[in-house]
């Protein structure tokens, strides 16, 4: 697909979540991407600074910490110019007992031209965006959603198997709490793409399949990866479980580690994801982290393409 | 003061089981007559045709924030924002700040209450500062005039505590108000647990987390012989329980939120903060449990749990904001809308609802229209289309789900011992 023009825009103006995308904004970001993901994977001197948005500002409000994501990023700022302000939410006003409207009011009055938030409860990019114009694009909020990974997801997906749709994808783990899995969920749900879930019972709820019609909620996690054509592995997330919901982390692995032996299940050429970070021995085995199958570097590579891609749709043009 | 008549109006009186055209005259605060056609020349003629007269609605649930919270209301401006809902009484919660668990506390919201429009029955808190650990002083706040028993917001968990209190409750024929929450079911959550909480990354309250209290509550209101009220319920399966109870002869009664038997737990899809409460929206089938209880006698009384919260506390994110809603000035025409416009109760049946049958539960006077007893009366029109503007509202604090809703029929006026407490 050749790269839309400029005046291909999204239907959103805002990177709430997935699920309010269309197909087509999907497939305009995947195709925006590509655009940049050619010329970092080809280019074999220093890649050059794009200055499609140069002398625009992309601000960093991460109220809960991340490193990968915010330095993804970043990456993708700085690569089409832009300025970026990166706050350590920690060390600031919130701290002093600023209330978090208060907080954006204040960083959207030094008009930014984008707005990246990454915060521990879920809506909360929803709640700022109803008070305030600057673009917000959400890279993690709560257990709700995880656009940006989702999207990288996907162009992965493609880039492997050529297409979204007519494939099997497990994704295993801890549901309930991983807004990665719920954003996914819902992009490959949008191309038809069958979707067996896996994990701990209280953390796979009968639920999910209400999300939509090719999700399944399988019993055990062999069944899930029965003719997998794509693993995505989900990270134990021990500091959003309020309860223990699994005995330990040793009897956890022993059941829903991705092994080799689990992975025969999948089909010969099935492709291994993980969002990071991942827990090599309990999430995923090493074996399977560092094989052929796992495509996690690629994973990081295409977060920064993506992001660029979402950057140039929601600001470029806006000013 | 000049004598009051009262003309043309529909008057509805279930206790008498009245449903008819009536003159109603009113002297020195007392209904002094009731009867097809009365002259008196000498009075103020308020015109009520095309009204319903109705005995004074009593709201057994509402949190007046003071004393400790008057950023958010206060005794005068909850009660106004009662007189402006048609209600000429209220039951005030005790988790105010301190909490109304001392005749200290009762008396100073009676003091507060004694200059407000409308009548305000305090409830006294079951346990100390609503801990859950030490019976509160109950005798002493039944002297000082509490007419119920509640640690609303939180469940009386410990099930020896809550049967002592249900003793002490029999003695002193007070009801026992509960807020059925179990509280390791529910820990966390912000939403009804179901397919909206898993779609939007939050964390679940289910249904049963209230069925399970209100089993083991009409188990021990058996045992005891008590008055037990169950605050604000939310699903069919509570209901179910209530029924059973009530087949098997407790003396148990229950009360629903308009905005329980309004809105489903699909109003918090965009994080809007105003959809948050406790016990949350729950599931269509369940408002439609709730509407059929309404009309058959399962649910005794509609109750707001009118709960302000200042701007400043409710204008952020979902999972930060605090639970609750207004609701004193969108009951009526949220009932008349839901209920009565779409032919499931008579307008008998919604008088009862929020007039004859919260007095009974309460054990206070009103609740009828009897001649010689004080003239609390609610006048309202069935038909009246207005808007509703929550910043507009009488009530301090704005958080309502229904801000900007249009909606179908409104109080007119609301007469508190013959005097206008509110008049449209």
């Amino acid at each position: 697909m050749p790269p839309p023009k400029t005046l291909a825009r999204l239907s959103q103006r805002h990177l709430l979540g997935v699920e309010p995308l269309s197909a087509e904004d999907i497939e305009l970001v995947l195709a925006t991407a590509q655009k940049y993901q050619t010329r970092t994977a080809t280019e074999t001197r220093p890649v050059p600074r794009l200055e499609l948005l140069r002398g625009k500002t992309l601000t960093l409000a991460f109220f809960e910490p991340s490193t990968r994501t915010r330095v993804s990023f970043e990456m993708a700022a700085q690569r089409l110019g832009m300025n970026t302000v990166n706050l350590a939410l920690e060390a600031s006003s919130v701290q002093k007992g600023e209330s978090l409207l208060d907080t954006v009011k204040t960083l959207a009055a030094m008009r930014p031209n984008a707005l990246v938030i990454r915060h521990a409860a879920s809506g909360v990019p929803h709640f700022l965006a109803r008070h305030t114009d600057v673009p917000i694009l959400n890279a993690g909020d709560g257990q709700h959603e995880h656009p940006t990974q989702a999207l990288l997801d996907a162009l992965t997906i493609r880039d492997h198997k050529g297409t979204l749709g007519g494939l099997k994808v497990a994704i295993l783990g801890d549901l309930l709490h991983s807004r990665v899995a719920r954003s996914n969920i819902h992009l490959l749900a949008k191309f038809g793409t069958r979707i067996a879930l896996a994990g701990p019972p209280p953390l796979v709820p009968k639920a999910f399949e209400r999300l939509a019609p090719s999700v399944a909620v399988c019993a055990r996690i062999e069944e899930a990866l029965a003719e997998a054509d794509v693993v995505m592995m989900l990270r134990v997330q021990l500091e959003r479980q309020r309860e223990p919901l699994f005995a330990s982390p040793a009897e956890y692995a022993r059941h829903y580690c991705l092994t080799p032996s689990r992975l025969a299940h999948a089909k010969p050429d099935a492709i291994v994801m993980h969002p990071g970070p991942f827990l090599r021995g309990i999430d995923i085995a090493g074996e399977v982290a560092d094989s052929p199958r796992s495509v996690i570097p690629h994973q990081v590579e295409n977060g920064v393409a993506v992001r660029m891609a979402l950057l140039e749709l929601l600001v470029g043009g806006a000013g | 003061m000049k004598p009051l008549l009262i003309k043309n109006g529909r008057v509805v009186d279930p206790a008498a089981g009245l449903d008819a055209r009536r003159d109603l005259l009113i002297e020195d605060g007392r209904l002094a007559a009731l009867d097809t056609r009365i002259e008196r020349p000498d009075a103020d003629v308020f015109d009520a045709a095309n009204l319903v007269v109705a005995p004074g609605f009593i709201d057994l649930h509402v949190h007046l924030r003071e004393p400790g919270k008057e950023a958010a209301e206060t005794v005068s401006s909850g009660t106004a924002a009662a007189a402006a809902g048609g209600f000429t009484a209220v039951a005030a919660m005790p988790n105010t700040q301190p909490v109304n668990d001392s005749a200290l506390v009762t008396r100073f919201i009676l003091a507060q209450a004694a200059r407000g429009p409308v009548r305000v029955y305090p409830v006294g808190a079951v346990t100390k500062g609503t801990a859950g650990e030490e019976l509160a002083e109950i005798e002493s706040m039944r002297e000082a005039g509490i007419r119920a028993v509640s640690d609303d917001g939180r469940p009386v968990w410990n099930s020896r505590l809550l049967r002592r209190a249900l003793e002490y409750c029999l003695a002193l024929d007070l009801p026992l108000v509960d807020h059925c929450e179990d509280p390791h079911l529910a820990a966390g959550g912000v939403m009804h647990e179901g397919e909206w909480s898993l779609r939007l990354g939050l964390r679940g309250i289910p249904a049963l987390a209230e069925e399970l209290p209100v089993l083991r509550d009409t188990l021990l209101a058996k045992l005891t012989g008590a008055r037990l009220h169950l605050a604000h319920l939310s699903t069919r399966g509570a209901l179910e329980f209530v029924r059973r109870a009530k087949q098997d002869g407790v003396r148990v009664t229950c009360e629903v939120t308009p905005h329980h038997f309004t809105l489903t737990d699909e109003a918090c899809r965009d994080f809007d903060a105003r959809a948050k409460m406790n016990p949350p929206l729950r599931t269509a089938d369940d408002v439609a449990a709730l509407v059929e209880g309404l009309a058959d006698g399962a649910v005794d009384a509609i109750a707001t749990d009118h709960a302000p919260h200042s701007e400043t506390e409710k204008q952020t994110d979902f999972e930060s904001a605090p639970f609750g809603v207004i609701g004193l000035e969108t009951a009526l025409a949220l009932a008349l809308e839901k209920l009565y416009h779409t032919q499931k109760i008579s307008l008998l049946r919604l008088v009862e609802l929020f007039s004859t049958n919260p007095a009974r539960i309460l054990g206070v006077e009103g609740g009828r229209l009897a001649v010689g007893a004080p003239a609390d009366i609610t006048i309202f029109d069935p038909e009246r289309r207005w808007t509703y503007r929550a910043a507009e509202g009488a009530s301090q604090s704005h958080n309502s789900p229904f801000d900007g809703w249009t909606l179908r029929g409104a109080p007119v006026a609301t007469l508190v011992a013959g005097r206008f407490a509110f008049r449209q």
